[in-house]
């Protein structure tokens, strides 16, 4: 059933048909609407889960947790300041190795506030075990729920994953969005299947205190292993949902007309989206400019980075957040993946912090810059703050 | 692609008018986006909602600086809001108003009024200090601009009010009835 509806119902939709049997969340803009969908449809008798009313986020996880402990599938939603108080439980979910799925609205944070698109909030939980997904549309952002749910609950997997939409730009945005028939969900996703879920019958402790001679180095080894594995699981899962659903996204980053690049921007989320218009407008001149749209952070995609690489003669990196470190987590992680593989130039471009509009026409000047640089073999310079206010070079 | 920015009201519903004109064109097989810009909506403060329809699946993700179509839903945001700001030189404005568009300082532009306010108080929508003129502002912009007919208006407000269908439904066809056009 296709039909009208915004990213935050979206996301509430994705939890429905994957039959999710526990949602404990807590408000916060501008997440606030998944969690009121998901309590209407309780309420309406259109879902069979159990809301779990709580009075923070950690406690939200915390729930999340103890219920997917006991084997039963679980949901949540966050936003900015609700994911950053998740911190701690975050990395229990994935060093407890639960299979929990979090829709991520993300928003800047504070001070000074903002509700508005940027991706800090999620960048800054990179480390904590979680898959990534950064969606940019409504419809992707339904479909990745899904998805996510079998990914994550495979028995060589067991990771909890969060998939990230643009505050705004997708949450409160109205797009037409397939439904997809219950059945068919049913069909491609069988019910959770725990291993190690808590059991009356088979009585056993988890987490408990572990010293320095036992098996701790060897869990987390256990947990980088299986998050090698999940680049294959991704393309598998995406595979047997386009025979069943007809729709597909590019596995891990989605390449948009990359061949015979002269420049690639690498960027996720909206600004891919709006980033895709504008390459087309671009070839239609006869400048060859492409894109890869970076859909997973976690896991990395270092082979398809690599890859990507070969085919062109500079990389610009479009981040919508900073490190505090040396450019934002996108571009020093890409170059992290070259080293050693690739001399091209790769430039990184900080923009739409704090929700400022990325519209087609700075988008235009990006591309511009980075056909100079291919042309050049040589960045000007490495990190570069676009569309800031007063900033002639960039202005529109 | 054409695109319409809605200027009213926290409480008159511009938000909401975005999103059913969008539901309205696709139910006609057209691409659409509807969005609001998300500021303090408290009630009275000054909204702005946007609509995109096109032809072709929409990837465009930033703010409508150029529109097609601006649509006033209270004219006395004129005096705070620059309405006209970036509208195309060929571009409508659609003014919620019983004056006629020069009254206003609009000049020099392409214009049309409808007294919606007038015709949601008349069909009890909203209150009379508060009257909701979402709906049949809608049904102007559909005779106005021709981009989706007052049928599928019609059709979406019946299915999709919050509240009252038969009342918006019946605002949005005399509101359709009611516009009056100014050409520059």
């Amino acid at each position: 059933m296709k039909t009208m509806i915004t990213g935050n119902e979206a996301a509430a939709w994705g939890a429905r048909l994957a039959r999710v049997k526990v949602v404990s969340a807590y408000p916060i803009t501008p997440q606030t609407k998944v969690v009121e969908k998901i309590a209407e449809f309780i309420a309406n008798g259109e879902m069979d889960a159990r809301y779990i009313r709580v009075e923070s986020e950690h406690s939200a996880m915390a729930a999340c947790i103890s219920a997917e402990n006991t084997g039963v599938r679980t949901f949540t939603a966050t936003s900015a300041h609700g994911l950053a108080l998740m911190h701690e439980m975050l990395m229990w979910a994935a060093y407890a190795r639960l299979p929990i799925v979090m829709a991520v609205i993300n928003r800047a944070m504070a001070p000074p506030w903002s509700i508005w698109a940027d991706h800090q909030d999620s960048m800054a939980q990179r480390d904590t075990g979680w898959i990534q997904i950064y969606s940019e549309s409504n419809q992707e952002e339904l479909d990745a729920v899904l998805m996510l749910y079998k990914i994550c609950e495979d028995k060589d997997v067991l990771l909890p994953a969060m998939t990230m939409m643009d505050a705004f730009i997708l949450s409160h945005t109205m797009e037409p969005v397939d439904i997809p028939d219950q059945k068919l969900v049913d069909d491609f996703l069988p019910e959770l299947d725990l291993p190690h879920r808590l059991d009356i019958n088979r009585p056993a402790g988890h987490g408990s205190l572990i010293m320095p001679e036992g098996p701790v180095m060897e869990y987390r080894k256990a947990m980088a292993d299986a998050f090698a594995g999940v680049r294959d699981k991704i393309l598998k899962v995406e595979e047997e949902f386009r025979e069943i659903f007809g729709r597909e996204y590019g596995g891990l980053v989605e390449e948009y007309r990359t061949e015979d690049a002269d420049a690639i921007a690498v960027v996720s989320s909206t600004i891919a989206s709006t980033s895709k218009e504008v390459v087309d407008r671009m070839r239609e001149r006869g400048l060859k400019v492409g894109l890869a749209r970076v859909r997973y952070f976690r896991p990395f995609p270092h082979r398809e980075l690599r890859e990507i690489a070969k085919k062109t003669d500079m990389l610009g990196v479009i981040d919508r957040s900073y490190t505090f470190g040396y450019g934002g987590a996108l571009y020093a992680e890409t170059k992290g993946v070259l080293y050693g593989h690739s001399d091209i130039p790769v430039k990184n471009y900080i923009m739409g912090i704090g929700g400022r509009d990325v519209t087609p026409e700075i988008l235009e000047k990006v591309f511009m810059d980075m056909l100079k640089i291919a042309k050049d073999g040589a960045v000007d310079t490495e990190v570069e703050w676009v569309g800031l206010i007063g900033d002639e070079r960039w202005s529109a | 692609m054409i695109e319409i920015r809605f200027h009213g009201r926290g409480g008159q519903g511009a938000v909401i008018a975005s999103q059913l004109l969008a539901m309205a064109a696709f139910k006609e097989g057209k691409y659409v986006v509807s969005f609001p810009y998300y500021g303090v909506e408290r009630r009275g403060a000054p909204v702005t909602a946007f609509t995109r329809i096109s032809d072709r699946p929409i990837r465009i993700k930033s703010q409508i600086y150029e529109p097609d179509y601006v649509i006033v839903m209270d004219t006395g945001l004129m005096s705070q809001v620059d309405v006209l700001k970036g509208l195309k030189p060929d571009g409508w404005v659609l003014l919620n108003t019983t004056k006629r568009p020069e009254e206003l300082g609009v000049t020099g532009r392409k214009a049309a009024t409808v007294d919606a306010t007038g015709i949601a108080i008349k069909h009890g929508l909203g209150s009379k200090a508060a009257p909701i003129v979402n709906t049949a502002i809608i049904g102007a912009f559909a005779r106005l601009s021709g981009l989706v007919s007052i049928e599928s208006v019609v059709d979406v407000l019946l299915k999709k009010s919050p509240a009252a269908p038969e009342k918006n439904a019946a605002a949005a066809k005399d509101a359709y009835e009611a516009l009056v056009f100014y050409e520059r």
